[in-house]
């Protein structure tokens, strides 16, 4: 993504034009827009025009739209993004309030304007906007049966194929059935790595799975490589690791990234330092546990005393649409960076890592002192908040 | 069929609606005298009083054709009417079916066309039997083909029946046994079945006792050992000769690790057994899941030689995380095999050690020390397993063989009556004939041949078509059998392993979130996990911590506890990630994270 113009008044309002080159920004695209904002865009509108016999002829009229923002929506699949809203300033096709659905398109400018920019929003477009080298990795974590093909960008991780077969279990006598089974599940799998991973773009390709599969596996597709002479996965031959993990799910990536074999390799990336985040924080939590505290409501009582050394977030409690929410989040972020010993991290909440800090209320704190009691009083409000939250959550 | 049209015009949208424009009678009504139109209404009026007016499918049109062709003959005219009636509903019904077999019972209209060219009692007969033959051709087009012959046989039923059958007739008859009565009947004849699982840390010499033990029980030949010896030998690992017999593919044989649930039966003179050689490794527990959920009880077997005993009962060992899992699932009686003794040179001191050990912790882990036994062998030389050990090889040791304790062990009395739940173990081919076939246990309820089912949390139907219990035919099954039902009327793909079987009119509902009351194996907090229940695997989520409870009367102590502390009890609540789960109230499962067996429990 480029920053194209940035004009922010000092009451924080004001716009920014960006220029989004390649699917990833249409994550940070739907972290920054919200319902009320004004999105100004490039679409195209079918204009239906009478004439004066009363004949009616429709033509297709590219514009550049305002609207403001009713509803955001995101297909992490497509990397699309679709915004929902009525037109904001008329021109002579359109009249105001008409409704408008605009689907961001790479390489188009799209200038977002809002009542008040606050620090994690800017946050979000410097972060997108950071020139630094992206590392992608691909990942396949398997168990007998089950596969899952996914792309980790710096910012997501996309689930590109699952693939879910039935596999004849051993029986006295009949094996035979269960080989021919495991070499078809291969074969699907190999197939779907060639359509769904771009190999020659990845920094590396993990296969992750209990037991011997993901070893197997890695047989299989340079076996079959050879056979078919594929240059691009015979010259990627060093991008491909083995790593073990216990099941073949896909939270089974947290495990994955975590494994030392990986982190030797991606080990400043922005995934890898989250999923350290987390591991960190549980770990806490089990040798530790009055200085490792979640929910929003303890996370507050913590700040407030001045004892957060590392406050995690989910970056989908930024999304809220109620502005207040935001606003006390905002504040939580800011607390924290103003006491000046506090580290502030910002999780992805499409990482498996952000899924794992979802779960517990999408906030969670390091403290830097043990504190107890924290969750002793207001019961029933923190309950609200996490209910609230979980409405939210992608 | 143009000549119909010519004449009948009146009637032919009716006509084609009544009959889908199929068989009908030729035309010759052409030129009908006036007197013949009298005996018509006259004979119609007569039929009418006989068989009333309440067959939809005998309208006034049709008697009058009818009469004409038996010359005005009433009595003649109504069995055929009758007999017609019957049939166009079993034609009805089978259009239900499948819309595309039109084609194929217009051939038939036109063979019973022929058959109608003379009309008399016995060419009605004639034509209807070709017509049912007709009709086997068009059922070809159904999904489940039914066999020719037997379509035949129930055409000819149908002729003689006055009532259409019923509409959803089963392809296959159900013999309507009371498997209840019939099971309490044979029980006290029959040697009852077993399930035994085979559980011990890695190495502990699990499958190589089992292979020892199934060979000198006389399951496993002298000639395949052999074999199996030296193609061990061949790749230097003699020493898991007798483990083949368990680990039959390629991947568990030049790793020499146990990766799957291996299934061997065998019989004593006391009962009958089913092993389920469970893997070692900690990467397989799930299979290993999967194994103990069909199990009665469970033999453990422990590595006696230096160290080794200590590495699989540490924290991380595989000795106490399987003897916590088995469990946790419901088994309540174990036997402890304390192998590889020959190694230690029959040592007492070490036996009692381990014995000493291992109680205590068997204890803890919720076992009565009545269903806990302690037993010395050596797997690869075979002493006190199905022999007893050589004369003075255990002066101290006086208690019974290995296998005379297992058949000291009686299974569990299984509800036989409840409504059928089986976990699906596999479902493959098994064979020309039966191109679908699931195996597993049943774990409460019955089956029969003819058995309407669903596995959920699919909804598609299927009919048993035949049931084997240990590899024999039989007509029915209940709970704690091992079976392999025989199904038709369902696409392989849609029955999956770890789906619930069910019989059709109770199936179980299948949940995508629910509350648990669990023990905690590990500190647990709102988190991912894998949920695992027999075969099936899948991935949730613990969203709420509701409770922890006290371990002694299971009141609550503390509510929305942050996280819960290893060894305690609490309720929680999960969500599942993907489809829902076939689970239902007081289902057991077994929560596992990151690797580790984190909690087990059943649903509230």
């Amino acid at each position: 993504m480029r920053l194209i113009k940035q004009h922010v008044e000092r009451d924080g309002s004001g716009a920014v034009t960006l220029y989004p080159e390649e699917p990833e920004d249409m994550w940070h695209a739907f972290n920054l827009i919200r319902v009320g904002d004004t999105l100004r865009a490039s679409a195209v509108r079918r204009i239906v025009s009478e004439s004066s016999t009363g004949s009616t002829s429709s033509s297709r009229v590219h514009m550049n739209l305002t609207i403001t923002v009713d509803k955001v929506d995101f297909d992490s699949q497509a990397g699309q993004l679709h915004i929902n809203g009525r037109i904001a300033e008329e021109n002579k096709y359109v009249k105001i309030g008409a409704h408008h659905t605009l689907d961001l398109e790479l390489n188009r400018n799209f200038t977002i304007g809002k009542a008040e920019w606050d620090s994690v929003s800017l946050g979000v477009v410097k972060e997108a906007c950071d020139p630094a080298e992206k590392a992608e990795i691909g990942a396949v974590v398997l168990h007998e049966g089950l596969a899952n093909v996914c792309l980790i960008t710096e910012h997501m991780t996309v689930l590109r194929q699952r693939i879910d077969v039935s596999i004849p279990r051993k029986r006295t006598g009949s094996i035979s059935a269960f080989e021919k089974a495991m070499e078809r599940f291969y074969e699907t799998i190999y197939q779907s790595i060639l359509r769904h991973l771009p190999i020659a773009n990845l920094k590396v390709i993990l296969l992750a799975s209990p037991g011997f599969l993901a070893e197997s596996l890695q047989k299989y597709i340079f076996a079959e490589a050879v056979k078919a002479d594929n240059k691009t996965v015979l010259t990627a031959r060093p991008k491909f690791v083995t790593v073990h993990c216990s099941t073949g799910h896909v939270h089974a990536l947290n495990e994955v990234l975590k494994s030392p074999a990986v982190l030797a390799r991606l080990a400043d990336t922005k995934y890898a330092k989250e999923t350290k985040a987390m591991e960190t924080f549980f770990k806490m939590m089990q040798t530790d546990e009055d200085r490792a505290w979640y929910g929003p409501k303890e996370v507050e009582r913590a700040i407030e005393k001045g004892a957060v050394g590392t406050l995690l977030m989910s970056n989908s409690l930024f999304r809220s649409n109620n502005m207040s929410e935001r606003r006390r989040y905002v504040r939580m972020v800011e607390d924290v960076k103003a006491s000046g010993a506090g580290e502030v991290m910002i999780l992805s909440s499409i990482h498996e890592s952000g899924i794992r800090l979802d779960g517990l209320g999408g906030v969670a704190a390091l403290l830097v002192f043990p504190l107890q009691d924290l969750d002793e009083s207001d019961d029933e409000a923190e309950e609200g908040d996490l209910d609230n939250h979980e409405n939210q959550t992608l | 069929m143009s000549r119909h049209k010519n004449v009948r015009t009146m009637n032919l949208a009716d006509e084609l609606d009544d009959y889908d424009g199929d068989y009908y009678e030729d035309g010759e009504s052409e030129g009908i005298s006036p007197e013949d139109k009298a005996k018509i209404a006259d004979g119609l009026r007569r039929v009418r009083e006989v068989i009333g007016d309440d067959i939809p499918l005998i309208t006034d049109d049709k008697i009058e054709e009818t009469l004409w062709y038996y010359y005005f003959d009433i009595e003649r005219s109504i069995t055929y009417l009758l007999n017609q009636a019957g049939m166009t509903a079993t034609k009805k019904q089978k259009k239900t079916v499948a819309v595309d077999s039109k084609a194929p019972s217009q051939k038939a209209a036109a063979k019973a066309q022929q058959g109608f060219e003379g009309p008399s009692p016995d060419d009605v007969v004639i034509a209807a039997q070709s017509q049912s033959k007709g009709l086997g051709k068009g059922q070809k087009a159904e999904k489940a083909p039914r066999a020719a012959t037997t379509s035949i046989q129930k055409g000819v039923e149908n002729l003689k029946l006055t009532e259409p059958p019923e509409k959803t007739a089963p392809k296959i008859p159900k013999k309507k046994i009371d498997v209840v009565a019939e099971y309490e009947k044979l029980k006290s004849k029959r040697k009852e079945n077993a399930n035994l699982i085979v559980i011990g840390h890695v190495d502990a010499g699990k499958s190589t006792l089992m292979g020892r033990l199934l060979y000198d029980a006389g399951v496993v030949d002298e000639r395949t050992i052999q074999k199996y010896k030296q193609e061990a030998e061949k790749i230097g690992k003699s020493s898991f000769a007798l483990a083949w017999v368990l680990d039959q593919t390629g991947e568990e044989r030049a790793r020499g690790v146990t990766i799957d649930i291996a299934v061997n039966a065998f019989e004593t003179e006391k009962g009958r057994f089913t092993i389920l050689d469970a893997p070692g490794h900690r990467d397989f527990i799930p299979n290993m899941i999967a194994g103990a959920a069909q199990a009665d009880f469970a033999v453990l077997v422990i590595d006696s030689s230096p160290g080794e005993f200590e590495a699989g009962f540490n924290i991380r060992g595989q000795t106490k995380e399987h003897a916590l899992l088995v469990r946790s699932i419901g088994v309540q009686r174990i036997i402890v095999a304390v192998n590889k003794l020959d190694l230690m040179k029959w040592s007492q001191d070490r036996f009692d050690e381990i014995k000493q050990q291992l109680s205590q912790f068997l204890a803890t882990a919720g076992f009565q020390s009545k269903n806990v036994s302690f037993i010395p062998c050596s797997g690869l030389t075979g002493d006190n397993i199905v022999r007893g050990p050589e004369a003075g090889l255990i002066p101290w040791y006086t208690g019974p063989t290995l296998i005379q304790e297992l058949e000291t062990a009686k299974p569990v009395a299984k509800a036989v009556e409840k409504p059928l739940r089986m976990t699906i173990t596999d479902v493959y081919r098994g064979g020309v004939t039966n191109p679908v076939t699931i195996s597993g246990r049943i774990e409460i309820g019955n089956v029969q041949v003819g058995d309407i089912i669903v596995a959920a949390p699919g909804e598609e139907r299927a009919q048993v078509k035949g049931i084997e219990v240990d590899n024999e035919a039989t007509d029915w099954a209940v709970a704690g059998n091992n079976v392999q039902l025989h199904l038709t009327g369902i696409d392989m793909d849609h029955l999956k392993i770890g789906d619930v079987v069910c019989h059709a009119d109770n199936p179980l509902v299948p949940l995508k979130e629910f509350e648990a009351k669990i023990l905690a194996f590990e500190s647990l907090t709102p988190m991912v996990i894998d949920i695992h229940r027999g075969r099936l695997n899948a991935s949730g989520r613990i969203t709420k911590l509701i409770a922890t409870l006290d371990k002694g009367n299971g009141t609550v102590t503390k509510k929305k506890p942050r996280h819960i502390a290893p060894g305690s009890l609490a309720v929680i609540s999960i969500s599942v990630t993907g489809v829902p789960l076939p689970l239902e109230k007081g289902s057991k499962i077994v929560l596992r994270a990151d690797g580790l067996t984190v909690a087990a429990g059943v649903l509230a």
